[in-house]
């Protein structure tokens, strides 16, 4: 243990302390100017799960990097299972026994399991050889450990769930003992993240060691036995998750106390400004992906829409926002109505005062190889206001970048910095700038808190109420339902593309709510394959 | 993390130490090269150098070839810019020349220099351009790959330049495949003739004044890509296609854009060769420089300052080259097309060869002054 970390921790020693799987100590690693590991030290138990939280951009995937190889640190040591390694690339860490779970799947989508799990360890030039071996291994590792994937299936056609558990096959046939899942419920329905915390049991129970990287406190809670806290590159803490709570956890990564609740005032609603009636939105296959669907958004009030992620949420956000077209009924923004005969493009829907926070900010929301105040514009960058003459003006265009960045707390205020460089939530937190510094008279919103970390999704909420507050209609899209049911002064619930339910949002619970975003597919018990529309 | 563990390196780096490190590895190889057919290196770089700037007939001839180049490079690079690799330079160049010695055919009598020399920069971007626009039409409504059509696209323009030259152009009663010699009042000024204004002498070459209107395009260009909304719009679609539709871009319309700009851009190639130095339409005067432009841009990093140097060390190659070739006898054509593919090999296709140890030994040097990381993130995690 160094000075950095808190003295509440578990002081290793006593005669019966167990093994040591890793332990690291003094790990510092800048790239060019910026210090993303400083004087880190961590030792985990071998055959527990060991939970590291942090907010975006603490350092924790950069730490998890350097373990696996992929960056080599400035200073500090190495050691597994009490022997000091030196790991400069993943062949290294391989030998070690360490595997790591990716956040984005490292498959190849037309090979099957069988095939994925034994790519690039194959024995002998001639398959066969290594096809029954492997075969062979994949049988005892689920008998073992109860991880059943049908080895014969291809990666493209299984759920996402289905897909984790290949990955961590994968780590398993090369040897691991050490597994380490970077954000492994990012992609997961609630379902498909109970059975991975199964599985994960059952490999703990086994003598695996696992390490968990996540800014979700509720498995931090549920499933870890110890936790480190990650602040700005440096260990903060590290405590026995029995005698911690969220609030001690959730104080410690943000480094100050965090409120919980958001104050709102009731909603007063005013007039219709969004009108959706009748919407159906068909594949390329024809299949609707939004199938009937009706309702209203009025001034002065946040809608949210709740459900599982891939029941036809993002399809219904790109029809309204004009980025792919209807097939039937009809959308009305104040006076223009949008028809399959009269469709409206993303330039237009702008004109007519409705922006939108897409659900994928990096994909969508901005162009990471552009500075930040030119993804500043991005969607308004034909606005005259912003020219001069033929040309775009960089001085009239940073400078309301950088009053956009003071109003919405974007660090660092530099413009001139690249999108990409900036941690998930400052990107969250440009991109809403860029939509709400407008006060458009309808706000569309996908997820607005993803990957964002405590600090920054309280200031997103506040910024959202605040628009409802001076009168704009917003329609929020979720998957988090505390986010949900904390915004929504209406909460519609969607399944396979309509909507099945309503409810006033102080009438909502939890409960009720799980329970309507999955009643309507009761008669089909295994729910697991079902709700995987979500693909990797 | 999957993402690159090399962090970006500062723009000198970038555009300026590792272009000239690759050079100096191309010339390094070369040089081993020289020296196993038994000629001295050093003497031939010392060749190379005086016969392309040593005096003014030598300067002239790098100048005039760096126009060319400056043309196409910057087609290649506003095409980069949208996400397109346009193969095409070389047919959008030969008919970029065929427009412009159909204008000159027609009117080269009727109509003086100052009204001709606009007509002609119009006529040039306007074939290259619509050359260009068919592969762009086909890439942004028919899915099909750009790279494809458009090398298709050279050799169409080359079967259609004979056709024409042969059987239609053709001046009657000679052999070769050559229209008539454009009247004299048509030609644009030689630079030793705009000297001669001033009362300087300098060699006749082909350097023109085409070699203002070059220059004029690369800043045109650079003012276009980081300073308009169009600009904005095409590096916007070539960097992230959904972002950009979902900030109300048409890529297609945009594709289109970018692709009637390169073409036209390539097109003047033929303004400075047919109206510039050869004064009549013959064939294959763009032999090369459509190619020669993919490596020009890359090696330029698609910005038209770093297209301007590029342009410039391709234009000492190939006079540097053509000297070479003449003083050394053991060094033939073919020879010094070698070192100009060692160039373009090591500059064009193992562009980024160097960078992971430049980078190492600059993280060596940067991590000096480390800050603070909540400053900057360092995580790529979504």
């Amino acid at each position: 243990m160094t000075s950095s970390t808190d003295d509440a921790g578990v002081q290793p020693g006593g005669s019966n302390s167990p093994p040591v799987a890793i332990e690291l100590q003094g790990i510092s690693k800048a790239f060019g100017l910026v210090q993303a590991n400083k004087d880190v030290s961590i030792r985990v138990e071998a055959g527990t799960i060991h939970g590291i939280v942090g907010e975006n951009g603490a350092g924790k995937s950069t730490l998890m990097s350097i373990l696996y190889g992929f960056y080599e640190a400035d200073a500090g040591t190495i050691q597994i299972d009490g022997k000091q390694v030196q790991i400069k690339n993943s062949n290294d860490a391989i030998a070690a026994g360490i595997g790591m779970v990716h956040q984005h799947f490292m498959l190849v989508d037309t090979f099957t399991v069988l095939e994925n799990v034994m790519m690039g360890a194959e024995s002998g030039a001639l398959l066969r050889d290594s096809v029954v071996a492997a075969r062979a291994e994949l049988e005892r590792l689920e008998s073992e450990y109860g991880l059943h994937v049908d080895p014969d299936a291809l990666a493209s056609e299984l759920p996402v769930g289905q897909l984790q558990r290949v990955e961590i096959l994968k780590a398993l046939y090369r040897g691991a003992r050490i597994l380490i899942l970077d954000e492994p419920t990012g992609v997961l329905t609630p379902q498909e993240a109970e059975q991975l915390f199964r599985i994960l049991g059952a490999l703990k129970d086994q003598g695996v060691t696992i390490v968990l990287i996540t800014h979700k406190l509720r498995e931090i809670m549920d499933v870890t036995d110890n936790v480190e806290v990650m602040r700005h590159g440096q260990m903060v803490a590290h405590r026995k998750t029995s005698e911690t709570d969220k609030g001690e956890l959730a104080e410690l990564m943000v480094g100050r106390k965090m409120r919980t609740d958001l104050q709102k005032q009731d909603a007063n609603p005013g007039e219709t400004a969004l009108i959706v009636e009748n919407l159906t939105v068909r594949d390329s296959y024809g299949i609707a992906k939004v199938d009937n669907v009706s309702f209203e958004v009025k001034t002065g009030e946040i809608v949210g829409i709740a459900g599982v992620s891939g029941n036809g949420q993002s399809e219904l956000l790109e029809a309204l926002s004009g980025i792919t077209g209807l097939d039937e009924g009809r959308i009305v923004y104040g006076d223009r109505e949008v028809t399959p005969s009269a469709p409206v493009n993303p330039e237009e829907v702008r004109k007519l005062s409705v922006a939108h926070v897409p659900e994928d900010r990096q994909k969508l929301g901005l162009v990471t190889d552009f500075p930040a105040w030119e993804s500043s514009i991005l969607g308004y960058h034909r606005d005259e206001a912003l020219q001069k003459g033929l040309f775009l003006d960089p001085e009239i265009v940073k400078t309301q970048c950088v009053s956009l960045m003071e109003q919405f707390d974007v660090r660092p205020p530099t413009p001139d910095i690249k999108s990409a460089n900036f941690s998930g939530g400052n990107q969250q937190k440009l991109i809403l700038a860029r939509e709400i510094d407008r006060n458009p008279k309808v706000l569309l919103v996908g997820q607005p808190t993803r990957g964002v970390d405590i600090g920054a999704i309280e200031f997103i909420h506040r910024q959202l109420v605040d628009l409802r507050d001076k009168g704009g209609a917003v329609l929020l899209i979720s998957v988090e339902l505390d986010e949900v049911m904390t915004l929504a002064d209406r909460i519609l619930v969607m399944f396979e593309g309509r909507i099945v339910a309503e409810v006033a949002g102080d009438k909502a619970d939890e409960k009720t709510l799980g329970l309507m975003m999955a009643n309507a597919f009761s008669e089909t018990p295994s729910s697991d394959e079902n709700v995987s529309g979500a693909s990797a | 993390m999957s993402s690159s563990p090399v962090k970006p390196l500062p723009r000198w780096i970038d555009v300026g130490l590792v272009p000239v490190i690759n050079i100096v590895i191309a010339l390094l190889v070369s040089g081993l090269i020289i020296f196993a057919i038994g000629e001295n290196p050093w003497e031939a770089v010392k060749i190379m150098a005086y016969g392309a700037l040593g005096f003014d007939e030598g300067i002239g001839y790098t100048l005039y070839y760096m126009t060319n180049f400056i043309f196409t490079g910057l087609a290649v690079a506003i095409a980069f810019h949208t996400g397109l690799f346009n193969i095409g330079g070389e047919g959008q160049a030969y008919i970029g020349g065929l427009g412009v010695g159909l204008c000159l055919l027609a009117l080269d009598t009727a109509l003086p220099i100052w009204i001709l020399l606009p007509l002609c920069i119009l006529a040039s971007g306007l074939f290259g351009a619509a050359w260009a626009a068919v592969p762009a039409y086909l890439q942004a409504y028919r899915g099909s790959h750009i790279v494809i059509t458009t090398i298709m696209f050279n050799f169409i323009a080359s079967a259609l330049m004979v056709y024409l030259m042969v059987n239609v152009l053709i001046k009657p009663g000679q052999m070769s495949p050559q229209s008539v010699t454009f009247a004299e009042q048509s030609h644009l000024p030689f630079m030793s003739e705009v000297f001669a204004w001033f009362g300087m002498e300098i060699a006749q070459t082909p350097l023109n004044v085409t070699v203002f209107w070059a220059i004029f395009c690369c800043i045109a260009l650079w003012a276009f890509i980081w300073r308009t909304k169009w600009g904005f719009e095409t590096r916007a679609v070539g960097h992230n296609e959904p972002a950009a539709v979902y900030g109300g871009v048409d890529p297609k319309r945009t594709i289109m854009i970018a692709m009637f700009i390169s073409g036209g851009l390539a097109g003047f190639v033929g303004l400075n060769e047919i109206m510039g130095v050869h004064h009549k339409l013959l064939l294959n005067f763009q032999f090369g420089y459509g190619f020669t432009g993919i490596a020009v841009a890359l090696m330029g990093r698609n910005h038209p300052f770093g297209i301007v140097l590029a342009s410039l060390l391709f234009g000492i190659l190939y006079q540097g080259g053509a000297e070479l070739a003449f003083e050394m006898p053991k060094i033939t054509r073919e020879m010094v097309v070698t070192i100009q593919g060692l160039v373009i090999l090591f500059s064009g296709a193992l562009a980024y060869m160097s960078v992971p140890w430049v980078s190492k030994v600059y993280n060596i040097l940067a991590a000096d002054k480390p800050v603070p990381s909540d400053s900057i993130s360092a995580e790529g995690e979504a």
